[in-house]
């Protein structure tokens, strides 16, 4: 169980300016500009969910996640998982959580992985047999076998995350804070770390706090988000939701024969291109439905090839930072 | 990282040597003046440095004054020059993105460029020690003026003697330059950072930074006069402390001039060498 | 038992290098012949320092630098801080369940530094074995807890010198005062300089006592007979618990600012 309310945090930052006079003057007055970075954010998560946590960069992302890793402790308001405090019992705390930051890797470099993670036994005090359990599950699921006594510094990015995703859950947390975990990984490193994420879920009921840029990643682990900007919550649902509250207009792309040259007009929809055997729409669906636009075209057109699209979630995001001036 | 990679464009931008040169150094400056507080603590380390020296040698002056080489005063001057021009005569301090890319061979990309490589680093590695040198130099004269007998920085000479020292510290600002600019092209042989400080560690004994010359034995010292070492700090420092004057001062200058030119080419000399090998066998 | 895991993979993470360790060690092997320049060539040449010999010196000199040369090995973690700070590897630590000191001192041991003691304790050895008056087990108990007593000196100011990072990352070199001025200037008996720079090395940061207090008694100088003066190096174990509480608040502002 994640609770945070009204957390709120705020900045000192020195200005700098360009060229020697400035350079000069700040050896004796420096001046400092104060940064909101969290204005009074409120939310929960229920135990066993995966939220991802969106926003744009600056948004107060890394501030909150540093708060509810105990990292940081905040100018006001209050936070509660797993009944701790993450800021004032942070030692007890951290024992049931792991954390991914996805651009700073924590297995050593030039050690091979296994010796890393017997390192994190020792830390996390992991009775043996349990671990060796643990590892068990992590080194199939994750299909890491073959990396194990390799170093760190030979593997790929996508394996090396995969082993980092291996590290942060050696010790069994309740929580698991992704802090952009496929960053620079590839279509497939993607997929396999998704599908992780959504095993260690389902299997071993593991609350996940995931930010990322990649929508994708979102779509295929969750419905739930909560979107952050300027340091302030701006929605907090289902992704399903805030499509059908954006997405009104599905967009239609049309290959037809060209023996007809004019344009039907069916109701709800309105054409935005209009040229010998290409046509694209856009259909109200408030009006109307996509299949009874099919139908009504197929009458009349001899149609070839059709796709219809819904607005991709980005654009979505876009339109909302838009509507709140971000 | 990010300075340095500024450095480069606007080195490139500016063919002409001067307008580089210059731009170079400005940026050094800016860089140095908004670290303003490692500028300090440079100007707090070389003050604790001299003066706990001092009290050193005061201790072992007063165990047997007889047997001095130098007298105190001298040898106060000598220590208070050595510890203002540090950044200038030290040899140690090296350019780690040049060594990264000796090291790594990647310095072959250099060539592309259309500037003489070892020109490049070796006006970027001077223009830095000066931009160190002018803000850590001033305030430790200045203390050192201040400070009360016997430890107290004092000049006797002549103008004639002080346009001597400005030659000789010049010419050794460039000689440690390319002392420096020698060393760090043996890892183009060795690619290890060791093999450089090897060389600085003994450089630096054989140039006075650690023992003044004149105190060492007549053995140690004679093999010191015969090597560029002492040339890029001992001399300067003893025309200053009046210790070496007149005729001796004017031809220590001329073989600082004689070793200055002889590292150069030398240097630029490997640097051709080592870069065509490294091309020939494909980075 | 956790330090000794992190003992065994900086080791192994070093070892990767074997060429390139070989060669930082022998490198630091070289460096302390120029710390011993100045008291072999100057006692050479004045015949003494303020009345000790070669030998005197020596004992001092193969204590302070064996020391040095072992606390750069053991406290690099502290040294080093600085970079933990900037690439954020520090906030990695916070989220694990030991002590903040534990894991930035099991970071990094140093192992070249092996090489700089060789000199050090080559010196130590002669100078115990060529005064015969030092063979006493009391005594050289007292040489052994010196030693130790150096190493817990230099290390609380390596943390003191990662606790700044905490307010700046710029300006750490003004610590070498400290750690390699304290070397410098500890590595001759401290009653050879003037009252102040004494006093300073004895009360402020305590180098005295592994310095003149204890040789006074092992050398049997006058005025330090008594055998309590075989305990002052205690003193530097006590020199920690300042360092580490002013680390601890330090950790405390990191955690209300993250920098």
């Amino acid at each position: 169980m994640i609770k945070v309310q009204d957390l709120r945090k705020s900045f000192k930052v020195a200005k700098r300016k360009a060229g020697v006079a400035a350079a000069v003057a700040s050896l004796f007055r420096r001046e400092y500009e104060e940064i909101h970075a969290l204005k009074g954010v409120s939310f929960t998560v229920t135990p066993g969910e995966i939220v991802g946590y969106i926003g744009p960069n600056g948004a107060g992302k890394s501030t909150t996640i540093k708060t509810m890793c105990g990292i940081l402790t905040p100018d006001s308001g209050e936070c509660v998982i797993n009944g701790f405090v993450p800021w004032r019992e942070r030692q007890r705390y951290v024992r049931n959580i792991g954390v991914v930051f996805g651009q700073r890797m924590q297995l050593w470099w030039d050690v091979p992985v296994i010796d890393s993670f017997e390192l994190l036994r020792e830390i996390y005090r992991v009775d043996c047999r349990e671990f060796k359990n643990t590892l068990t599950l992590l080194i199939d699921s994750l299909n890491i076998a073959s990396l194990l006594n390799t170093p760190l510094r030979q593997l790929s990015l996508g394996q090396r995350m995969r082993c980092e995703l291996a590290a942060s859950l050696l010790h069994s947390p309740d929580v698991l804070f992704l802090d952009e975990p496929t960053i620079g990984l590839d279509a497939v490193s993607k997929i396999a770390v998704r599908d992780f994420i959504t095993m260690i879920n389902r299997e071993r009921q593991v609350t996940v706090v995931l930010t990322t840029h990649d929508m994708n990643d979102v779509e295929a682990l969750t419905d739930r988000i909560i979107l952050i900007g300027k340091g302030e919550i701006l929605y907090d649902g289902g992704l399903t939701n805030l499509r059908s509250r954006y997405t009104l207009n599905k967009t239609m792309t049309l290959d037809y024969d060209t023996t007809q040259s004019v344009q039907p007009d069916v109701h709800g929809v309105s054409w935005l291109e209009w040229t010998a055997g290409r046509a694209v729409a856009e259909i109200d669906v408030r009006k109307t439905q996509v299949s009874k636009v099919i139908a009504q075209l197929s009458e009349c057109l001899e149609i070839r090839d059709i796709t219809v699209d819904s607005m991709p979630v980005e654009q979505i995001i876009v339109k909302l930072y838009e509507e709140h001036r971000i | 990282m990010s300075l340095d990679m500024n450095l480069n464009t606007i080195a490139n931008r500016n063919p002409g040597k001067l307008g580089a040169w210059r731009a170079v150094f400005r940026l050094r400056l800016i860089c140095c003046i908004q670290y303003r507080i490692p500028a300090l603590a440079g100007v707090v380390t070389q003050l604790f440095w001299g003066i706990v020296s001092l009290l050193l040698y005061q201790a072992f002056y007063e165990s047997c004054p007889t047997a001095a080489p130098m007298t105190f005063s001298e040898l106060v001057n000598y220590i208070w020059v050595q510890q203002a021009f540090f950044a200038l005569i030290n040899i140690w301090c090296m350019e780690p993105e040049l060594s990264g890319q000796i090291i790594s061979g990647d310095i072959a990309y250099e060539l592309c460029r259309p500037q003489n490589i070892f020109a490049l680093w070796f006006s970027k590695m001077l223009a830095s020690r000066l931009a160190a040198t002018l803000l850590r130099a001033l305030p430790v004269i200045g203390v050192a003026l201040l400070l009360p007998a016997p430890y107290g920085m004092t000049f006797h000479g002549d103008g004639w003697t002080m346009l001597l020292f400005i030659v000789a510290l010049s010419l050794a600002a460039l000689l440690n330059t390319a002392i420096i600019m020698l060393a760090m092209a043996l890892m183009f042989f060795a690619p290890t950072p060791a093999v450089f400080s090897a060389v600085a560690i003994v450089g630096d004994f054989l140039s006075g930074l650690i023992v003044p010359l004149p105190l060492l034995p007549d053995a140690l010292q004679r093999i010191a006069y015969i090597l560029p070492f002492r040339y890029g700090a001992d001399l300067p420092f003893r025309i200053f402390t009046g210790n070496i004057a007149g005729c001796d001062a004017i031809s220590g200058i001329g073989l600082q001039l004689l070793w200055l030119v002889l590292l150069v080419s030398a240097g630029k000399k490997v640097y051709q060498i080592a870069l065509r090998k490294m091309v020939l066998q494909g980075g | 038992m956790l330090l000794y895991r992190y003992f065994l993979i900086n080791l192994k993470s070093q070892l990767q290098y074997r060429a390139a360790f070989l060669a930082v060690l022998a490198v630091q092997m070289i460096v302390p012949f120029t710390y011993i320049a100045s008291p072999y060539f100057l006692i050479e040449r004045f015949s003494n320092l303020g009345g000790w010999n070669l030998a005197e010196v020596m004992l001092c000199f193969g204590i302070i630098n064996g020391a040095f040369a072992l606390s750069e090995l053991l406290a690099r973690g502290f040294d080093m801080f600085s970079r933990q700070v900037v690439s954020g590897s520090f906030d990695r630590l916070l989220v694990r369940p030991r002590a903040i000191e534990l894991q930035v001192l099991g970071s990094t041991f140093e192992f070249s530094r092996i090489g700089k003691m060789v000199l050090p304790f080559i010196m130590l050895g002669w100078a115990v074995w060529i005064q015969p008056q030092l063979w006493q087990p009391l005594k050289l108990c007292t040489i052994a807890l010196m030693l130790f007593s150096g190493v817990a000196i230099f290390s609380g100011i390596y943390v003191l010198q990662a606790t700044l990072c905490f307010w700046t990352i710029q300006g750490l070199e003004v610590a070498n005062i400290f750690t390699n001025g304290g070397q410098m200037t500890a590595q001759y008996p401290l009653n050879i300089y003037k009252k102040w720079l004494r006093l300073f090395f004895t009360f402020i940061i305590p180098f005295g006592c592994v310095n003149y207090l204890p040789l006074g008694y092992l050398l049997a100088k006058p005025r330090f007979e008594s055998p309590l003066y075989a305990l002052t190096p205690l003193a530097g174990f006590l020199f920690l618990v300042p360092c580490v509480m002013i680390w601890r608040f330090g950790v405390g502002k990191y955690l209300s600012t993250g920098s």
